[in-house]
């Protein structure tokens, strides 16, 4: 049966593309950022992992209003990134798992998680600047990949709870997949921050070490908040802190903060990254 | 079921049924500039790309005057509206001084600040 070998968790901004494609990961602004991912690389080095589960938010790149699905799950055999209009290059295709994706598919929509299927998918930063953080080689992603999106533009939006317990039959799903494969899980966004309204440049930073603190030692904290609540703790884009949960939630029992950064400013946001192993 | 109560966040307006009816020309439109020809086509003739939305007076409006408020109180969502302001080579700290009446580099600030 295939394993969870851990769980990552990093925030996404877009100002991070313009850093790598600048080089600009040594600058002061950048180290403090950049440098949680050193022990990161060494550790995939070691546990290898074949394929990577990645929940994420879309932005407006392969969903707009028209439709608007509230859990989606990629079965392409590749996924490809493109121009979301405001200017950072383009990363090369990611290579899908087929197998995988209608595996998960098939488990959660037994369980109830009633899906939306995507045999064509674009991915936007939120998918594509994690993995280059993780995998920062010229060229292609080297793993195979399965996009996870949850709906964070329009409300009603999913709830912490909810969240959770997809991660959980997310976790499920994998243990239950006849593959030897190796699987990490990445879940991508926040930490606090708000781009609209009066209200932009809101950040929480008590709340966000709680939140990543939360994820050792009590993983369904977060879940006691409404969506609302949590604007009202993290900012409206702060929300994206679901990616995190549904990823942590993925790995049953204790874990392990391998790697554990907070730092701000990034652009507008308040940036984590962490690295969860599981204990058992 | 009661219908679900409204919450009310200072300075914060939530993309709910109200926004995403109020703003779908608003949006449609900006998502159209994911393709550069899009935005060329913007700004080769404003007008024009804006007539071929149907965008409301109060959208046209915000629009013309790039003000991110006005944009979302027409119903704009931020996520969509960043690839209008993309436009201009505004960034999200443009946008976050303009709407908090700040400098840029106040904005700046005040980020750093909630790092203290
Ligand atoms: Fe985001």
């Amino acid at each position: 049966m295939a394993k969870i070998v851990g769980s990552i968790v990093t925030s996404h901004v877009p100002a991070i593309g313009r850093a790598i494609a600048g080089n600009l990961q040594n600058e002061p602004y950048w180290k403090p950022f950049f440098d949680a991912f050193p022990p990161i690389h060494r550790w995939l080095d070691e546990v290898k992992p074949d394929v990577a589960v990645v929940v994420y938010n879309d932005h407006g790149l392969n969903f707009f209003l028209d439709k608007m699905p509230t859990f989606s799950v990629g079965a392409a055999p590749e996924y490809r990134n493109a121009d979301e209009g405001w200017g950072i290059p383009t990363l090369p295709p990611f290579t899908g798992d087929t197998e995988l994706s209608w595996h998960l598919i098939n488990q959660l929509v037994n369980k109830e998680f009633d899906l939306t299927t995507c045999q064509e998918m674009l991915v936007d930063h939120a998918f594509t600047l994690p993995l280059k953080l993780l995998w920062p080689q010229e060229g292609a992603c080297p793993i195979k990949v399965v996009p996870v999106c949850i709906n964070t533009v329009q409300f009603p939006i999913p709830s912490a709870s909810r969240c959770y317990k997809l991660g959980e039959a997310i976790g499920e799903a994998i243990a239950a997949w006849d593959s030897d494969a190796r699987v990490v899980v990445i879940g991508t966004g926040g930490l606090s921050h708000q781009l609209d309204g009066e209200r932009a440049g809101f950040i929480n930073k008590p709340f966000d070490l709680q939140f990543m603190q939360s994820l050792v030692d009590n993983p369904k904290w977060a879940t006691q908040y409404t969506v609302e609540q949590l604007v009202e703790h993290t900012g409206s884009q702060g929300i994206e802190l679901l990616m995190w949960l549904a990823a942590r939630a993925t790995i049953k029992g204790d874990v392990r903060a391998l790697q554990n950064t907070y730092h701000l400013p990034i652009s507008n946001t308040a940036a984590g990254v962490m690295l969860l192993e599981p204990l058992a | 079921m009661a219908e679900q109560q409204r919450v009310s966040i200072p300075g914060t307006t939530l993309f709910d049924d109200i926004q995403a009816q109020k703003g779908y020309a608003l949006n449609k439109m900006c998502f159209s500039f994911n393709d550069k020809a899009n935005r060329d086509a913007f700004k080769a003739d404003e007008a024009a790309y804006c007539a071929r939305f149907g965008l409301t007076a109060p959208q046209l409006a915000a629009v013309q005057s790039r003000n991110v408020l006005q944009l979302i109180a027409a119903g704009g969502n931020v996520y969509y509206l960043a690839k209008f302001a993309g436009i201009f080579g505004l960034d999200v700290q443009d946008i976050g001084a303009q709407q908090t009446g700040m400098s840029k580099d106040e904005f700046k600030q005040k980020l750093l600040n909630a790092g203290q």
